[in-house]
């Protein structure tokens, strides 16, 4: 046990916690008896406060990150809670297999990735992550061990997908990876100029592509201009691999952000420059290329510690997924917000997510469009412009993504996420986080 | 499962288990071995022989090794349960690489004696394995200070778990072994006693000398014997202690890995920490003691 300073993704504080490392899933039941109550941590990938807990217990599990047993047949993996979704798809990837759900980073645990029942760019045919979970085992701080599955307590398995680690320990995961040629994809980025323009070229590329996701200008301001990237698994056995795609540290390496610049890179003078920026950038890459899985689903876990660019204060990121049938009309007056506030980022992220009923009774995705914007943290006024922007989320029927979330209402919670009162019921009362004080009130 | 993993009660058979179309390549590999076309500096092994397997650093090296091409893996510790966990681990891994497990006394001589004769001495795969085979001698036990300090057993036992056992590991390498790499991990902490851990730095300071020493005495053998020194790493071991600036296992594994690659005599994990120690060793004593560190 030792006392840390610990900050989630978005650094919007800096608190000492009680950390505590879980040194097998044998040992978790006298570990968590004695050190409860806390939290389980893993790579602090969450924006906000899911996996903190001030002055409280951080059950680290990071150092669990074996393999258990891998069916080749089925592509049935059962591992560890710690193992990184990085690890899995390096290994995997030349076995010819891949997680079929992943989220934009592959520095996530499993156990994280269950917790947060994160979705990624082929949300409308796979699904969340959840609906490729086979089993979990779970620890609870009363030494109960459950097992759960889609088919056995699933009840524990609607809380425990997306149950923000507040129903007990995971101390293993199995999951079904998804056949792949390789890991090469045919990529292809499309620019639109509009918002139906983005929904119907959107709508187009669901029916071809498994991966569609687009990148949105928050600074234009009435051409909503973007670029649509999408693709497909494809065999390319001619090619090599490049450099630093194979190896356990392979992600290591590549350029650092070295420091916590004295303010926020991303502020008011450099926005529209580096909309414009990376617009031009995408726009030269227009057209079709195979490209490797890593700079497709992970663009940004080329650069380490990214979130440092946006200062000392932190950010907070905004994500929200909107009712297909006002998706247009609550884009559109959330980017106008935003636009009129001169704050946000470069990385506005547009796009659409299926039908599917998620599994998790608090999971995110829900039919519609999300949206995801960054916001540095300029204090009053940004918390103002996220009210203002909670407000049109809340008038359209949608939610904000709890991973993402460090100061959501709890009216707008509840509104968004109708089965939590179903969920306290599996909630281990030795687990809490700050998240869960926030808006589940323990 | 694909994977070939066996288990096995001395070193001998077990590591047998592995197919003679594999040793008959194995001693090919020296300089020109497919080690150059990784890019790699020195030469990459077909054999690794790791003993205290389990540990952090150990386990985070051995996949390392295996991802690099080395297609046998010994593992030798005390514990069968975390044994045939790490060999499960690393057979999902790399299915086509043959992983062995095997308990032992790491501390008695006669124990060590015969299972270094079991995996190198004449006739056995790892003697076949030639420049091929890399042994890496890495347990050890980190008590808190102190504890050993409270009692004179207990300081005892670290000296010999720590200092003594890991010497005679790579005595006994040294002793049968007429090829390949012998490489132990000792530690900043025997660089310069300081009061905080002392008793543990001793035992590493001890491996030092024994690992000098054979260098020495090996200087005009094939055989190369390399020093590890890791810096504070975060592992179960260091979980007592504040995090902040302990290097990410991997990372370090990644540098010890290369580090042994390519036959360096001392190898600093993180590179840093060679800067680090050599002010360390040179602040003069009375100034030393007035610090607190």
């Amino acid at each position: 046990m030792s006392r840390q300073r610990v900050s989630s993704w978005g650094r919007l504080s800096d608190a000492e916690h009680e950390i505590v490392p879980i040194t097998s899933a044998g040992a978790a039941p006298s570990i968590l008896a004695t050190t409860a109550p806390g939290v389980a941590r893993g790579m602090e990938r969450s924006y906000g406060d899911v996996a903190l807990n001030r002055g409280g217990t951080l059950w680290d599990a990071r150092g669990l990150n074996r393999f258990l047993g891998f069916d080749a047949e089925t592509g049935i993996l059962t591992c560890e809670p710690g193992v990184l979704l990085r690890d899995i798809q390096a290994t995997f990837s030349r076995q010819g297999w891949m997680l079929a759900v992943t989220p934009g980073t592959s520095v996530v645990t499993v156990a994280g990735a269950v917790a947060n029942d994160v979705h990624g760019k082929n949300h409308s045919t796979r699904g969340t992550f959840a609906d490729h979970v086979e089993s979990l085992t779970l620890v609870r701080t009363d030494g109960t061990v459950i097992v759960c599955g889609p088919a056995e307590n699933r009840d524990w398995f609607e809380a425990t997908c997306g149950g923000l680690g507040l129903t007990g320990l995971i101390v293993s995961v199995t999951i079904r990876l998804k056949r792949v040629p390789g890991p090469w994809l045919l990529a292809e980025n499309i620019a639109y100029q509009s918002l139906p323009e983005f929904f119907s070229l959107s709508d187009e590329s669901e029916a071809e592509f498994e991966h569609v996701v687009s990148w949105i200008d928050i600074t234009t301001d009435g051409g909503r201009r973007g670029i649509l990237s999408r693709a497909n698994s494809t065999p390319s056995p001619h090619r090599s691999l490049p450099r630093g795609a194979a190896g356990v540290g392979a992600t290591r390496g590549g350029p650092t952000v070295p420091f916590v610049p004295p303010f926020s890179l991303v502020n008011k003078a450099t926005l529209p420059l580096l909309n414009r920026a990376y617009y031009r950038m995408q726009h030269l890459s227009l057209g079709s290329s195979v490209v490797h899985y890593k700079p497709f689903f992970y663009p940004l876990d080329a650069i380490q510690e990214w979130n440092r660019a946006y200062g000392p204060k932190g950010f907070f990121q905004h994500q929200c997924v909107l009712p297909r049938s006002v998706g247009l009309e609550a884009v559109s007056e959330i980017l106008g917000l935003v636009a009129a506030s001169g704050q946000g980022s470069f990385l506005g992220v547009l796009k659409t997510l299926g039908s599917r009923t998620p599994i998790g009774m608090l999971s995110y995705p829900q039919e519609g469009v999300n949206l995801t914007i960054d916001f540095p943290n300029l204090g009053a006024s940004t918390l103002a412009l996220l009210s203002r922007l909670d407000d049109v989320v809340a008038q359209a029927g949608g939610r904000l993504y709890l991973a993402k979330d460090a100061r959501m209402p709890v009216s707008l919670f509840q509104a968004g996420y109708p089965r939590y009162t179903e969920f306290l019921k599996y909630k281990d009362p030795g687990m809490s986080s700050e998240m869960s004080r926030r808006l589940l009130g323990s | 499962m694909a994977a070939a993993v066996s288990k096995g009660s001395s070193a001998g058979s077990a590591w047998s288990a592995r197919s003679a179309g594999s040793s008959g390549s194995a001693g090919a590999r020296g300089s020109a071995g497919s080690a150059g076309s990784r890019g790699n500096s020195g030469a990459w092994p077909t054999d690794v022989v790791v003993v205290g397997a389990t540990s952090a650093i150990a386990e985070q090296c051995t996949r390392l090794w295996l991802e690099g091409g080395a297609s046998t893996a010994l593992l030798i510790g005390r514990s069968s349960e975390k044994l045939d966990a790490m060999a499960t681990d690393l057979g999902v891994r790399f299915p086509s690489a043959v992983v062995t497990t095997l308990v032992a006394d790491l501390v008695t001589p006669s124990s060590i004696s015969s299972v270094v004769a079991g995996f190198a001495g004449p006739g056995t795969p790892g003697a076949a394995a030639g420049a091929g085979l890399t042994v890496l001698v890495a347990h050890g036990s980190m008590t808190e200070q102190e504890e050993s300090q409270a009692s004179l057993a207990a300081a005892a036992s670290v000296l010999e778990v720590t200092g003594v056992s890991p010497s005679l590991w790579i005595e006994a390498c040294a002793d049968t072994m007429t090829a390949g790499t012998i490489a132990v991990l000792g530690s900043v902490a025997g660089d310069r006693g300081r009061r905080k851990n002392y008793i543990y730095g001793a035992a590493k300071a001890l491996i030092e000398a024994m690992t000098e020493g054979l260098q020495h005495r090996l200087a005009a053998s094939p055989l190369r014997v390399v020093l590890v020194k890791p810096g504070p790493t975060a592992t179960p071991m260091t979980a007592s202690l504040p995090q902040k600036g302990l290097a990410d296992v991997s990372a370090v594994a990644g540098e010890i890995v290369a580090g042994v690659n390519a036959g360096a005599a001392v190898v600093y994990a993180p590179k840093k920490w060679m800067l680090i120690m050599g002010v360390v060793r040179n602040i003069p004593s009375p100034v030393f003691n007035r610090l607190n560190f």
